[in-house]
């Protein structure tokens, strides 16, 4: 006992010392050698004492979803699933660890945040780190060329939750994508659609969404004179003025990527620009800007999006802004990005988690990213079949945390559960009446329940309906039974009726249809 | 080299060759390595895991509707927990089972492992929010290492769908109720014919005392006696006898007992059974069960497919054109829908065909059409056809909406 309770000490301290030299990015030989002598302790604790302790915590950066959180998640889904329906999407499934080596090599530097499982003997296998290259496996796998899915499940970063404030590792990614060849532009513009009404149906208030073009950014840093091993990065950079004032974007790209100033001064002139159908209709005379045939056929393709647009009546909330960058490698046309507009809408922790496809970074305030990636599938193809994509991935995440901050905000109380009626005794010895009731109930389809006690408190079953806010009780009394009725009473007015017990099922499915 | 592998594979006498030209086969990989820019594509899944293609998804779909919505009508709430958990709340729970936890690497942070049921997080939950009372259902995927070779076709990954009263109520109430959920999903699914086992643990235990099973051996014998359901009396007696070690008229006594099937009246007759009812343990056991029949009796429980087209998706009306150029009508005609509420699309063509069209109804189940002409444009209506049916129908384009609206509500 002794021993176990310095070893759990020792493993304390080391654990500190281990945290303190990373922090300090100590020299790896060192952390390397306090790591085995950290993981060496952890190993003398070993085995199944036989007292089975319950520890009291989920692991570091995961959570429970209590009922309240899961009546809220359970609204936000039906809203946003059913705009998928509606769209005609199906819906797939995929495990939550795949192959490790099918995981490897698609995230660049973000591969150090992959959960791997501990080798057992058989194959290596990591948690999946997003829902996109599962997707593109499940293409590969099934040789499909053609489909419109969405998928909404939980994905897995070790990111460190003390350099990310309140970051999770395990949160929920919920993606749109159309993959297939199809004729220009008619399938990015359904995903606009789709983020429009949905933005719209959840109430989060006003928003915005934004357009842009990776070939209209590439054509506009070939004709602003940035060199062209330095796109990507200069890219990422534009894509801070989300957060950042230009000046400061400026100077990030002056003085650490290393373009002149007159470079970055023009660039400072194209990413000021926004507006609509005609914004792109203007940089196609524009004198520098039409010298880039990439940038043209990106210009081109956001006129005849913004004309589907405007059909599909979406053209009030979406802006083409040349600002918008959005980091990832793999977006080979149309990009966008979600904003709430609405200032005070409490910026809280998790927000600033929310991916679009994939890996990017993700300006304060957006709740839904995405855009075109022609190459990646192709990628993933023994073949090297290309498969077209465009899609988006809404920032669910975000949007439970500001419905939960709008739920306590507001009075309306958020119900758990469902209960239409709940089925109680006058008086003692009404046990049989309320087993029989509430079963011919629950035969009817209604959402019933009663206490599990045999001579419950009439006031005790009234306080819990008021508690669990169940609209309608069914109080079973002595003299009612004598006459063959029930008291039916409406929880929010007090009002009661005595109805006949035949008749009761009908009324009560009358009451809860109108509601 | 690859054709002399598969050419000798059933000789002994070529295993070592087989070996050799492995061998070769993993270096010249190896002198792929790193990323070279191609990325190579495993395409499988891991083990005993598997995607749901989009119709194992509407079937799935369909009975998680069932089962949810009985679980709700009977007011359960529902949670949800990591898919990981702190090892050390995994540790001691499973016993023997243990081995088949997976575990996640040791990254240099708290040690982690895979759940392997719904129970212990339950529990964990409870103990964290000190919660005394909640009725909740959880429905999540599970992890377990087992081995396919041995038990064939199972799943490492698979779905529960856990139902669980806790709280101090009085008895057999919860119970009850848990059998009447029981009954009403089976009776929901339309699986056919089924039947629900009641027993009790303290039935099993009295009985094994009266028949002279030895306290320390109550645990093992239940678990052969749990064989019944696979094997005949007579070989679960040999493994009580030959295996555990008891008596053969120890077990000819257990024989007699575990026979028996009834419903309220086994449980009168067993409180009058002579050896029975000299175990404390299982008249209480039998009482309650007594009491959980008649329960049941006024739940209503104590009595006991068509080949229709799985759709993977649920549009109601797809959105088509019968000539050219009529892109822009069709986007507005389908926006206006979309905006109505009503599940539509429409192909990502600009000129599709009118018969590719059509077939993708056909095939996707999409049970109406609504066909846009340049005539029919003219006359201000829109031709609205019913798949099954191949009637067609000339909607005025105001009334539209309220025609698609009326004929969806009825289906």
């Amino acid at each position: 006992m002794e021993d176990k309770a310095q070893i759990h000490e020792a493993i304390k301290v080391q654990g500190e010392l281990v945290r303190k030299l990373k922090s300090e990015k100590a020299n790896k030989e060192q952390i390397d050698e306090e790591v085995a002598k950290l993981l060496e302790l952890k190993a003398q604790l070993g085995g199944d004492d036989g007292k089975h302790q319950f520890v009291l915590k989920t692991a570091k950066g995961t959570r429970d979803y209590n009922p309240r959180q899961m009546a809220i998640r359970e609204k936000v889904f039906n809203t946003i699933i059913g705009c998928f329906k509606r769209h005609g999407a199906e819906t797939i499934d995929t495990p939550v660890f795949e192959l490790k080596e099918t995981l490897t090599g698609k995230y660049g530097e973000d591969s150090k945040l992959i959960y791997d499982l501990k080798d057992q003997g058989g194959e290596l296998l990591s948690l999946r780190y997003d829902l996109t290259v599962p997707f593109a496996r499940y293409l590969a796998m099934n040789k499909i060329t053609n489909i419109k899915r969405y998928h909404i499940a939980k994905v897995y970063r070790r990111d460190n939750p003390a350099m990310t404030r309140g970051r999770y590792r395990e949160f929920y990614q919920c993606d749109f994508d159309i993959a297939g060849q199809y004729d220009a532009m008619i399938p990015d513009a359904e995903c606009l659609k789709i983020v429009h009404e949905i933005l719209s149906e959840l109430e989060l208030g006003d928003f915005c969404i934004k357009v842009n073009d990776r070939r209209i950014l590439d054509g506009m840093f070939a004709v602003c004179g940035v060199p062209i091993d330095k796109f990507r990065t200069i890219c990422s950079t534009v894509d801070k003025l989300d957060k950042m004032a230009w000046a400061d974007v400026k100077k990030e790209m002056v003085n650490e990527k290393g373009l002149s100033e007159e470079v970055a001064d023009q660039i400072g002139e194209y990413v000021s620009m926004q507006g609509g159908m005609d914004l792109a209709e203007r940089l196609l005379q524009d004198q520098k800007l039409s010298q880039s045939k990439q940038a043209c056929a990106g210009l081109s393709d956001i006129k005849l999006l913004f004309s589907y647009l405007q059909l599909l009546q979406v053209t009030d909330k979406v802006v083409f802004d040349l600002s918008l960058a959005r980091g990832l490698d793999y977006y080979t046309g149309v990009i966008y990005e979600a904003v709430l507009t609405q200032t005070g809408v409490g910026l809280g922790s998790t927000e600033a988690q929310q991916e679009a496809h994939a890996e990017d970074s993700v300006s304060v305030g957006s709740v839904a990213g995405g855009g075109r990636y022609d190459g990646l599938v192709g990628m993933f193809d023994p073949k090297g079949r290309k498969v077209p994509c465009v899609g988006v991935s809404i920032g669910i995440e975000r949007i439970f945390s500001i419905m939960e901050q709008k739920a306590e905000a507001s009075a309306e109380k958020v119900r758990t559960t469902e209960v239409q009626v709940m089925v109680v005794s006058a008086q003692k010895n009404l046990l049989q009446e309320r087993l029989k009731l509430v079963s011919d109930l629950w035969n009817g389809g209604v959402k019933a329940e009663m206490m599990y006690k045999k001579n419950p408190k009439l006031l005790s079953q009234l306080q819990h309906c008021e508690e669990a806010g169940i609209p309608l009780v069914a109080i079973l009394g002595e003299q009612e039974l004598k006459d063959g009725v029930v008291k039916l009473r409406v929880v929010s007015t007090r009002e009661e009726f005595d109805i006949c017990r035949a008749d009761l099922l009908a009324e009560i499915r009358r009451r809860t249809s109108e509601a | 080299m690859l054709g002399l592998t598969t050419r000798f594979s059933f000789l002994a006498l070529c295993v070592l060759q087989i070996d050799e030209e492995v061998a070769k086969l993993l270096e010249l990989k190896a002198q792929l390595g790193g990323d070279d820019g191609k990325h190579q594509f495993v395409l499988k899944t891991a083990k005993g895991t598997r995607d749901y293609n989009p119709r194992q998804m509407a079937i799935r779909e369909k009975v998680f509707n069932t089962i949810i919505g009985c679980f709700k009508r009977h007011g359960a709430e529902t949670i949800d927990t990591p898919v990981f958990e702190l090892k050390e709340t995994l540790t001691g729970k499973y016993g023997e089972d243990s081995k088949l936890i997976y575990d996640l690497k040791d990254q240099g942070g708290e040690l982690l492992s895979l759940r392997y049921d719904l129970t212990v997080p339950f529990a964990r939950y409870l103990a964290m929010n000190k919660i005394t009372n909640i009725k909740r259902y959880h429905i999540a995927k599970v992890y377990r290492r087992d081995n396919p070779a041995m038990t064939r076709g199972r799943y490492r990954e698979f779905y529960q769908c856990d139902f669980d009263i806790a709280g101090q109520y009085d008895a057999m109430i919860p119970d009850a109720e848990c059998l009447k959920i029981v009954h009403e999903i089976l009776s929901e699914l339309e699986l056919g014919d089924f039947c629900i086992k009641v027993n009790d643990r303290r039935i099993l235990d009295g009985m094994f005392a009266v028949c002279g099973v030895p306290i320390d051996k109550f645990r093992t014998i239940c678990s052969t006696v749990d064989k019944l359901d696979k094997m005949a009396w007579a070989d679960v007696k040999k493994e009580m006898v030959n295996e555990k070690g008891l008596s053969e008229e120890v077990a000819d006594q257990i024989g007699e007992y575990v026979s028996m099937q009834g419903g309220m009246d086994l449980a009168e007759r067993l409180l009058q059974d002579q050896k029975l009812s000299q175990s404390k343990q299982a008249c209480a056991g039998l009482s309650d069960i007594k009491l959980l029949f008649s329960y049941l009796q006024l739940l209503q429980v104590t009595d006991k497919a068509s080949a229709e087209k799985v759709r993977t998706t649920e549009v109601q009306v797809m959105v088509v054109s019968a000539q050219k150029n009529l892109l822009q009508e069709r986007l507005k005609l389908v926006s206006d829908l979309w905006n109505g509420g009503v599940k539509a699309e429409m192909m990502y063509k600009k000129n599709p065909k009118l018969l590719s069209q059509l077939q993708h109804c056909e095939e996707a189940g999409i049970p109406l059409v609504a066909i846009l002409g340049e005539q029919e444009l003219k006359d201000g209506v829109v031709k609205l056809r019913v798949v099954s049916t191949r009637e067609e129908f000339d909607i005025c384009r105001a009334d539209l909406l309220a025609e698609i609206r009326r004929r969806t509500s009825e289906a």
